[in-house]
């Protein structure tokens, strides 16, 4: 495994005000090091998909700056790959088409993309299910198809926006233990957004806590570096120091917050 | 499950329907009740058999209308609907009219549409006024119900944001065909399926009115001919057209509803699920 160290993103005293008047982040400071899994753990309504969505560009931050200081490039979109909460996926193309959505609007014909679509369904282990409509699939499978469409234009980020939060718990672990497994043969940076404690806990090389709105970094914790964990990881004393580790956080942040 | 493959559904329905035709006919026969006031179901039929001709040119008339005026509702609202989907300004300035449009009842209009127009095509304006609406309030209704983060994943990967109209306007475009189209689909064909029945009414009502004027030959036409003539029996015989007319129309447009959704919809799953 390379060491971490180089900075992907970067974000620098980023605040957000929507219209509405709401301040969601204020003075948010972040780097992304290339190939670590980031979590970012935090209540709900604190900010943290919309530090997402500022680093994929769909939104401008008010104040601050998003920079990638290892690219000269201007747009970044082809480098970042998005998995929502909801598998958003197209109901009325089937699997292959739906992973070929990023491809096809990058000017891919089908018939080009076919390569990438196989490749991207295999990762997940979805190679059967090409033809299948999404409504044949279950949650946890329209999940993977979601994260093989993310995947087909091969980002060097992957943000993940509560991917497993709708999951029931065992398909989450299940899934948990093969995004560590494909991060390990992608080499890929992920930055993945969760409200459980457990689940930062579990996957990451590096949990960012952040405090309710206005949103801003509270502590970072350092966990387990990124690729497949043992078997008994669930259950070892390191992971349970990790859960309460962060969970502590959190308490002293309520307990701060209601003095 | 399968709730559509239970023959109960079918068979009860029809047994009703044959037993009501009966008691009818029995009715009629046991009380001696004049044709004149109420003919028998088999009297009917044998109208049916002998004013044929007649009867089929003017059902020929009445669905020629009906399909025209639906035709050009599909066209037209479904136009406008994309175009007004694509411009606010647009959609500000002529969404009102059509709704004003619906909500006057046609019958009015159709005296003074029938001053203006030729007579076919004013029964047409009739027909197309009433279908018109639903395709265009359906189509922006599903044009509108994409999903968000679809739409988000297609500002990630799609073509730049830019500010030169053209290039906005390509991948408004882009975003129409790729995901809001289909997106659509499912509340366009629910309109569909209301503007049938709606065109047919909006026929009918039209020829009512160019009857009483004087003129016409479609089966509403027919209807009021036989009503002034006492022909009962014909009258029946041509109400009984009109409503095979509506029952197949919506049959025609409820299958290829189905035959269109029923690999991805809700809608179209129900007889499965």
């Amino acid at each position: 495994m390379n060491a971490p160290t180089s900075t992907l993103v970067s974000l620098h005293g980023v605040s957000k005000v929507f219209t509405n008047g709401v301040t969601a982040l204020s003075g948010f400071g972040l780097d992304i090091r290339t190939g670590e899994f980031l979590s970012l753990l935090g209540p709900s309504g604190c900010g943290k998909s919309t530090v997402l969505r500022l680093i994929a560009g769909l939104a401008e931050p008010t104040a601050g700056h998003v920079t990638w200081p290892g690219s000269a490039h201007e747009d970044h979109r082809s480098e970042i790959g998005f998995v929502f909460q909801e598998p958003t996926l197209m109901p009325w193309a089937n699997v292959a088409d739906n992973v070929w959505l990023p491809l096809r609007l990058r000017g891919l014909s089908r018939r080009d993309a076919q390569e990438r679509i196989a490749e991207s369904l295999a990762l997940v282990g979805l190679q059967d299910f090409a033809k299948a409509y999404p409504r044949e699939l279950s949650g946890g499978m329209k999940m993977r198809v979601s994260i093989a469409r993310a995947l087909s234009l091969k980002p060097r980020l992957l943000l993940m926006d509560e991917p497993f939060a709708a999951l029931d718990e065992i398909t989450r672990f299940k899934l948990n233990d093969d995004l560590l497994k494909l991060q390990n043969e992608l080499r890929s940076t992920i930055m993945f957004v969760t409200h459980s404690v457990y689940e930062s806990a579990y996957l990451s090389s590096r949990i960012a806590v952040m405090s309710p709105r206005p949103g801003r970094i509270l502590a970072e914790v350092a966990g387990e570096t990124p690729g497949p964990r043992t078997r008994d990881f669930r259950t070892s004393p390191r992971y349970a120091f990790l859960c309460g580790k962060i969970s502590q956080i959190l308490l002293e942040q309520d307990a701060e917050e209601r003095a | 499950m399968a709730a559509s493959s239970n023959p109960l559904r079918l068979v009860l329905p029809l047994l009703i329907f044959a037993a009501a035709i009966g008691a009818w006919e029995a009715a009629v026969r046991l009380q001696a009740i004049p044709p004149y006031i109420l003919p028998a179901p088999s009297l009917i039929g044998t109208t049916m058999v002998a004013d044929w001709p007649l009867l089929q040119a003017s059902l020929l008339t009445t669905l020629k209308t009906t399909l025209l005026g639906l035709a050009l509702a599909v066209l037209g609202g479904v136009f406008l609907g994309v175009v007004l989907s694509l411009s606010r300004i647009v959609e500000y300035s002529l969404y009102p009219f059509a709704v004003v449009l619906q909500v006057t009842p046609v019958i009015a209009i159709a005296p003074l549409l029938l001053i203006y127009l030729p007579q076919d095509v004013a029964v047409l304006a009739c027909a197309w006024l009433v279908a018109f609406f639903p395709v265009l309030s359906n189509t922006m209704l599903g044009l509108q119900s994409v999903d968000r983060n679809l739409m988000d994943l297609f500002a990630l990967y799609g073509a730049p944001a830019s500010r030169k109209p053209f290039a906005r306007l390509r991948s408004q475009l882009k975003a129409l065909w790729y995901l809001r189209c289909p997106a659509a689909l499912p509340a366009f064909l629910a309109g569909l399926r209301i503007a049938g029945g709606l065109s047919l009414i909006g026929a009918v009502v039209a020829e009512m009115a160019a009857g009483s004027a004087g003129a016409g030959s479609g089966l509403a036409y027919r209807i009021i001919e036989s009503q002034y003539r006492l022909n009962i029996p014909r009258l029946f015989a041509a109400l009984v057209l009109l409503a095979a007319a509506g029952i197949v129309l919506y049959l025609l447009l409820a299958g290829i509803s189905h035959l269109l959704l029923r690999r991805w919809h809700e809608s179209a799953l129900g007889h499965e699920g």
